[in-house]
């Protein structure tokens, strides 16, 4: 047998994943649904979750929605979270895991509230994305409120160097206005009102309403 | 130049709330589209000759024409995942012109005999998913929306879905399971959607720009629009244009535009001082094309005759100070994030490419990895459920093909500044039992 690059972590039998060679541990009951009498939902994230229910032919359309809300209410999807969602969308919480940890949006460990994804994708990395968020990081420092990431493109490559803080899409960035970014975001002041794409108007010359 | 179609005056203030919108002379296509039978609203769109803008370029009149008639429940899905890199253009028309895209689902459900209708929005637009659903209420207070249309007898829900940030749920059938509530993996095709798509029922899928486009047919009808553009690439179409650029933005082209004209002209072409390199013509996932290509016409088949495709329309120009090496690995790094991992060569495929572009950056790599680059591309092309697998291998093959002289000039160099010296003689590897 060829020798095993040990770059890669390996675990029992040479897999990568953890675990595979352990049989089922048969004394665990099976996951099921969780159950409303022992399960306390707040209200709030109860009554979006149903409302986001009644708009599918098949109610589990809205789980991507539930996620959403149950990850606005705690912070991110952790197992309360997936288990109020699953105990009123009658699904086992082992079936939103599996749906959570597809999605980039959806945090499967415990992060800060405040979101910062800096565009690390070819039309940003262009024009100093990856230096960008090198310095988003620096300025956020350890910070437990922050949630500093890497992203994919953000389907806002207008404003190239770009990030979107919290939904609000900022660009185009120098490295100098990460400290502002970070500090604005801090102290809740609006994050570097001047460059956000909402206020930009649209760049081909013929869309000018004096036209 | 044609006038703007779909951004004429698109930065008009308010013009997000209906109040504008209608001032405009907005729904009153809607209005008209109803009085006609839905075989004469199809018959519309496929005299109109529009191709679909969200990638794959399919006439959008023949797949309205594939949905199966009669009175099962039929869908119609907006795809506003817009995650192909380097586009942007459904940003920013959701953004402001909400009601446009309401409009033109309503006439395109009419005629493919739907009555459900989503709209499906990559989960970080966050301030389009506000907008649409603010402009939704009020075509839904208005009776645009909801039983017995305008008194025509056309009933239809539209419901806004947000995602929740994966790039492969733009791919159709990702984007039915993803909208189900499940995983977005593609699905095996046939069956289409047409026959099976939301729910096992007829589906009929579109980008926003396509739907967006919908009013302007009824308004100029099927045959004037089909005069706007050149052959197989009627009307206009709206232009993401990213990168070394110095006026990056979205424009609004008559399709068949000198490549050149949009680059240099509309979006004024590379910072003084710099050369462009090479240029991607329709988002990441279309080959590159060099410069001597820039004075081909912007449109379909003139960018398939080039080698590549038109794609959604997003342009991203990479200039001389940029090394084809880095682009390429932050290419092949999206596409092994994006992966869903369903099939093989798509999943490990895009794993090896990034560790082998990992290694030339490292200076740990000789030319002979180009080759292994280039045969891991063409065993992902085509073996593969969804297209993902060779929107990488295409531009990626295309960049390996196109600047070889500059890859191996930067294995060279990188292997000189690691300390590794000349490049050995490959030496043949001997295999027990093979015949000598
Ligand atoms: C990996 C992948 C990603 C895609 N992403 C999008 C997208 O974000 N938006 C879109 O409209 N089409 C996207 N498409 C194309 C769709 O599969 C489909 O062809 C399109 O939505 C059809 O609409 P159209 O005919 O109006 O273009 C993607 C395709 C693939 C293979
Ligand atoms: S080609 Fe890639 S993204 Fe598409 S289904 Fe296969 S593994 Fe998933
Ligand atoms: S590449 Fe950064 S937003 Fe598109």
């Amino acid at each position: 047998m060829a020798e095993q690059s040990s770059a890669v972590a390996r675990y029992g039998h040479g897999s990568r994943i953890p675990g595979w060679d352990d049989s089922v541990d048969l004394s665990k009951d099976p996951a099921v649904v969780p159950d409303p009498a022992t399960t306390p939902v707040p209200d709030e994230l109860r009554a979006q979750i149903e409302a986001a229910m009644a708009k599918y032919p098949n109610f589990r359309s809205a789980a991507i929605p539930a996620l959403h809300a149950a990850q606005d209410l705690h912070g991110w999807c952790s197992p309360t979270a997936i288990e109020q969602a699953a105990c009123v969308m009658r699904l086992t919480p082992g079936y939103l895991t599996a749906v959570a940890t597809f999605y980039d949006m959806f945090e499967t460990k415990p992060v800060g509230r405040q979101r910062v994804y800096v565009c690390t994708n070819i039309s940003c990395s262009l024009r100093g994305g990856k230096e960008m968020l090198e310095a988003v990081k620096a300025a956020a420092g350890d910070d437990p409120d922050l949630n500093v990431r890497g992203f994919e493109c953000l389907g806002a490559c207008d404003i190239a160097p770009m990030a979107s803080v919290n939904g609000e899409f900022v660009g185009p960035l120098e490295p100098a206005d990460a400290e502002q970014l970070i500090a604005d975001l801090k102290e809740g002041r609006e994050v570097l009102p001047d460059k956000q794409l909402s206020r930009r108007a649209c760049a081909d010359p013929g869309a000018r309403s004096d036209g | 130049m044609a006038d703007k179609l779909l951004f004429d005056r698109i930065d008009e203030p308010g013009l997000d709330t209906i109040e504008v919108y209608k001032r405009r002379g907005g729904y009153q296509q809607l209005e008209r589209a109803l009085r006609m039978t839905p075989e004469e609203v199809l018959q519309n769109l496929l005299d109109s000759g529009l191709r679909g803008r969200g990638g794959a370029g399919f006439a959008m009149g023949k797949k309205v024409s594939f949905l199966p008639r009669g009175g099962m429940d039929k869908y119609l899905v907006c795809n506003a995942d817009e995650s192909e890199p380097g586009t942007f253009k459904d940003r920013e028309l959701m953004q402001k012109s909400p009601h446009m895209l309401i409009e033109g689902m309503v006439i395109a459900a009419y005629a493919a005999g739907a009555n459900r209708s989503f709209i499906y929005i990559r989960g970080e637009y966050e301030l389009q998913a506000m907008k649409l659903e603010a402009a939704l209420i009020e075509a839904r207070e208005a009776g645009y929306l909801g039983e017995d249309i305008l008194g025509s007898g056309h009933s239809q829900t539209l419901y806004l879905h947000r995602g929740a940030g994966a790039y492969i749920c733009g791919e159709e059938t990702g984007l039915l399971d993803s909208l189900e509530g499940k995983r977005g993996n593609p699905r095996l095709k046939p069956p289409f959607p047409a026959n099976q798509g939301l729910y096992q029922g007829p589906t009929l899928i579109n980008n926003v720009e396509t739907l967006a486009t919908v009013p302007h047919i009824i308004r100029m009808s099927g045959t004037e629009y089909a005069k706007l553009g050149v052959e197989n690439s009627a009307g206009t179409k709206l232009i993401s244009i990213s990168g070394n650029v110095q006026r990056p933005g979205n424009y609004e082209i008559e399709l068949g535009m000198k490549a050149r004209d949009i680059i240099y002209g509309l979006a004024g072409g590379p910072e003084p001082g710099r050369e462009i390199k090479f240029w991607f013509p329709g988002g990441s996932s279309s080959p590159v094309l060099k410069p001597e290509d820039l004075d081909r016409g912007y449109d379909f088949d003139s960018m398939a005759r080039a080698g590549s495709m038109l794609g959604s329309g997003a342009i991203i120009v990479v200039d001389d100070s940029n090394s084809v090496v880095d682009v390429a690995l932050t290419l092949a790094k999206f596409y092994r994030h994006e992966s869903c991992g369903k099939c093989t060569p798509c999943r490990e495929g895009t794993n090896w490419t990034v560790k082998m572009l990992e290694r030339i950056h490292a200076g740990d790599a000789t030319p002979m990895d180009l080759d292994i680059i280039a045969s891991v591309q063409d065993q992902i092309m085509g073996n593969c459920l969804c297209v993902l697998g060779d929107a990488m291998a295409m531009p990626l093959s295309s960049m390996v093909a196109k600047f070889r002289d500059e890859f191996e000039q930067y294995i060279e160099d990188k292997r000189a500044a690691a300390g590794l010296g000349e490049i050995p003689e490959p030496t043949p590897i001997e295999i027990a039992g093979a015949a000598a």
